[in-house]
């Protein structure tokens, strides 16, 4: 089975009902996206297929037909994507296990939406679960992120 | 080395761990203080100054034992260590340690101890000395009970001023110059011309001299970081999927388990037919566990689905089945014989409530799930000489013991290294997860194995928070509260989980009313009785423990007589509250929010004060009132804590309270049917969305003696302020948690 994640080809020997969570996860050696639920209930294991946030433990690997980008792909600890950059200013994360999820979804999100407002950040984001309540500082991370993007840092 | 360098080494590390202490704790009961664990495997050239620093010629690596829940205690507890030994983030590596009874916890069993912590009186310091003691010989190393920073507080810094001296001796030998005119910057001793000298490069001469040991703590206004804004070390890696977990555990030739055991907790697997899973793809073993069975394979999702494949028979649970037996149970415990303790009885209850005019209510506050975000975990692998052990605990050396009778080994070859955790709320200080890795292990010796719970497996086995039912009378005169007679029942969450633990608890719970029996109010008339209710499902602490359901009863029903006496519910809670520290936190609460300007139309205000762990909490919240149901939209709160350590992670903290505190509050309960519990994923058992998240404004108070903790005191206030809130805005009480039941959110 082939499949592209971060710019890198791989091809893998796995059932194609195996959710692209744990292809990533245990196969490709990835570990950044994170298992919280299986039902897509939570968001964690939220990475970006065609630019575009999915919830990779309801994607079977099978399924999956463009590129695929998680968080390690999105930026790294030397040069952060803008919305990294912004978790970190904001120092957002308590535990930080729904982060990466959180980051990737507002990530997709922001990539789509412009001038965004409240509400915007509101339906973008409650899909994701963060259980150490730091939705306060999500909301305000992804304002500075968008302010970020649009001024090309 | 030769031998007597190695006693006289052996001799500095003892002794300077003496002074890390003493100084700072003064005269304990018990003289004989554990050795430094980082002095095992010391090599030639490396120094360690007591159990929180080591230092050697390629580095300096800080030890902060407290388990890392999200509560960014790593970070903090290195930077009270930095704070004195003058090094920058940057300069120094953070571990968690070994596990060892050097990290003992000498702040929480002081506030195990049934006296209100703004009590000095000769009892009750006397009964916190005994505690610690008690602490000291188990060697209780355990994060919890929002005690970490005032664990930490003192002790780090002290274990940071002492190297620094130490080191500043060693360079004050190495070049002549007298020690008065050395200072320390940056991780290097500066001479008068200058000259820097790295730590690094005086390790080895530091470690051959005898500690110093007459260090005073630099005053607050000395402070480079503490109490300023400080970048938290693991936000970086938390911010780009670089920080490894538990769960993110790696090995070579690692093989992954799944779990199923009797969702009926405690109950037996009477039999079970595995052919299912047998001719799955990928799948290796099956092996029994204690009550159920587990697949190992070679992914995760392999195992997990072929673990559920399996057809189990289950045993009947050990409590009653059903939810409203539950209940039952509760209601039939307030009889003078199961009466666990009384905590208040002062003035003339009786006689006052006689004279009429009684208002009576009953509250209840339900099972609730834990619940975080990384699913239970751990690496497991045994040989015949150790067992290694990869997992994030709260009680790491109870651990070690619980793996190693499993194994037959003895606890000292358990080596036990810390994680960091996904979250926790309480759910880390319990072993069944790591009981089942190391049951599985052990049939497969030599082999690592990494055992993940499912969220559903979670979910069954997650040991609730206490439920609780409050039964209250009260009296208004003169609008004014009289008199109240409050009676909490709730099985023992300290016997549930002390006795799986193998710690000794006995006499009254000072938990079962834990957020009443604490209030800070002086009533005229008050008595308050606790019950304690025979043990139903097995309960576990769960974020603020016992005040949760203490805090919503006792501030519900304060709510209600204030009403009935129609009084203004902030100045009436100042008014009842003799304890001027715990009353300028209602003050505070009082400007931040407003709550004698204007108010906007439509829109209901209610307040809660809860002390617990010591701290005061005050919150307001508001809430609207619509056709498609309730909105909170703001609330304000403040905090007493002695002294904010870091403010932006305080903030975090305490917003984060607030949120869980709510969450649960609004729509979280678990219930038994058939004796399991009927939630099994978060659509069940949600929580706050963001959608739902309200402004919140926050502020920390520095008006008390003592640092205290802030992961836990936030959480109390939050229920009851929603449901008096929600009474402001609809006249409708609401008495029962979780409140989705009586009302919608939006």
């Amino acid at each position: 089975m082939k499949i592209t994640v971060n710019d890198k080809a791989h091809d893998l020997d796995v059932e194609p009902d195996m959710p692209l969570l744990w292809a990533l996860r245990d196969v490709i050696g990835l570990p950044g996206t994170k298992y919280g639920c299986g039902a897509a209930q939570c968001g964690a294991c939220t990475v970006l297929v065609d630019g575009v946030a999915v919830r990779s433990c309801q994607t079977a690997v099978g399924d999956v037909t463009g590129p695929v980008t998680t968080i390690e792909g999105l930026g790294t600890p030397g040069k952060p994507h803008p919305v990294q950059a912004a978790w970190i200013e904001m120092q957002v994360a308590q535990c930080g296990y729904c982060q990466s999820g959180q980051i990737m979804q507002a990530a997709s999100f922001l990539a789509q939406t412009k001038d965004i407002t409240d509400k915007d950040i509101d339906d973008a984001m409650a899909g994701n679960l963060c259980r150490c309540g730091t939705y306060p500082r999500i909301r305000e991370a992804v304002k500075l992120a968008a302010r970020k993007m649009a001024e090309g840092k | 080395m030769g031998r007597a360098a190695k006693i006289a080494r052996r001799t500095f590390l003892v002794g300077a761990v003496a002074i890390a202490g003493g100084v700072a704790f003064g005269t304990y009961l018990v003289k004989r203080r554990p050795d430094n664990p980082l002095k095992d495997g010391l090599a030639e050239g490396e120094a360690t100054f007591n159990p929180w620093v080591k230092i050697d010629a390629k580095g300096i690596t800080l030890v902060a034992p407290h388990a890392d829940k999200g509560q960014g205690i790593a970070s903090l507890q290195a930077a009270l260590i930095a704070e004195e030994l003058d090094v920058e983030p940057g300069q120094y590596t953070i571990t968690f340690g070994p596990p060892s009874a050097a990290y003992w916890n000498t702040a929480l069993a002081a506030d195990g101890i049934p006296f209100r912590p703004s009590d000095t009186g000769l009892v009750a310091e006397g009964a916190r000395s005994a505690a610690s003691a008690l602490f000291k010989v188990l060697g209780l190393q355990i994060t919890g009970g929002s005690s970490a920073a005032p664990d930490s507080y003192e002790k780090l810094r002290m274990a940071g001023a002492v190297a620094r001296e130490t080191l500043k001796r060693a360079a004050a030998k190495q070049t002549g110059v007298p020690v008065e005119r050395l200072r320390t910057e940056k991780g290097a001793v500066i001479t008068p011309d200058g000259k820097s000298i790295a730590y690094t490069e005086l390790a080895r001469a530091a470690a051959q001299i005898e500690p110093v040991t007459d260090v005073v703590l630099r005053p607050p206004g000395q402070w480079r970081h503490i109490g300023k804004p400080m970048q938290r070390a693991d936000i970086v890696a938390k911010s780009t999927g670089t920080m490894a977990y538990g769960i993110d555990v790696k090995l070579p030739g690692m093989v992954y388990a799944a779990v199923r055991t009797n969702p009926r907790l405690g109950g037996k697997l009477v039999s079970h037919d595995a052919a299912p899973a047998q001719g799955m793809r990928g799948v290796q073993k099956i092996v029994a566990v204690t009550g159920g069975v587990a697949v190992i394979a070679d992914n995760t999702w392999r195992a997990i689905r072929a673990v559920e494949a399996i057809k189990c028979t289950w045993g009947p649970a050990p409590y009653p089945a059903e939810q409203a037996d539950h209940w039952r149970a509760i209601e039939a415990s307030f009889t003078d014989a199961r009466r666990d303790q009384t905590w208040h009885d002062t003035g003339k209850v009786e006689d006052t409530l006689n004279a009429g005019g009684v208002v009576s209510a009953e509250y209840r506050s339900p099972y609730v799930a834990h619940q975080p975000l990384e699913p239970l975990n751990a690496t497991v692998r045994v040989t015949a000489e150790k067992v290694e052990v990869w997992t994030g605990h709260q009680i790491p050396r109870i651990a070690q013991q619980i793996v190693a009778r499993i194994t037959g080994h003895k606890p000292e070859q358990v080596i036990l290294t810390n994680q960091f955790i996904g979250g926790s709320f309480g759910h880390r200080l319990e072993f069944e997860w790591l009981k089942q890795a190391a049951e599985i292990a052990n049939q497969v010796r030599g082999t690592p194995v990494k055992l993940t719970f499912s969220r559903e497996e979670d979910f069954a086995h997650d040991f609730p928070r206490a439920p609780a039912i409050g039964r209250a009378r009260g009296r208004v005169a003169q609008g004014r509260i009289e008199a109240i007679d409050l009676q909490i029942a709730s099985p023992s969450v300290t016997a549930s989980q002390m006795g799986r633990a193998g710690l000794p608890s006995g006499g009254p719970d000072p938990q079962i009313a834990a957020g009443a029996w604490t209030t800070p109010y002086a009533l005229p008339h008050f008595r308050l009785r606790a019950y304690k209710v025979p043990e139903l499902a097995p309960v576990s602490s769960w974020r603020s423990v016992g005040a949760a359901a203490g805090g919503f009863i006792l501030e519900s029903f304060v709510d209600e007589l204030i009403y009935a006496a129609g009084a203004d519910p902030l100045a009436e809670r100042i008014r009842l509250t003799s304890d001027p520290v715990a009353r300028k936190v209602l003050e505070a609460v009082g400007e931040m929010s407003g709550w004698t300007g204007p108010r906007v139309e439509g829109r209901g205000r209610g307040v809660a004060f809860v002390e617990s762990f010591g701290v005061p909490v005050a919150e307001v919240v508001e809430v609207s009132s619509s056709p498609k149901g309730i909105k909170i939209e703001k609330v304000w709160i403040a905090c007493e804590v002695g002294r904010v350590l870091d403010p932006v992670n305080f903030e975090n903290l305490v917003q984060g309270g607030v949120v869980f505190g709510l969450g649960h509050a609004m729509n979280c309960a678990i219930t038994f049917a058939d004796g399991k519990a009927e939630q099994t994923n978060f659509d069940a058992h949600e929580g706050m969305r963001l959608n739902q998240c309200p402004q919140i404004f926050v502020k920390g108070l520095e008006n008390g003696r003592k640092v205290r903790g802030i992961g836990e005191p936030p959480v109390p206030p939050t229920a009851p302020a929603l449901a008096n809130a929600i009474f402001a805005a609809t006249g409708k009480r609401l008495r029962e948690l979780p409140f989705h039941k009586a009302v919608k959110f939006v």
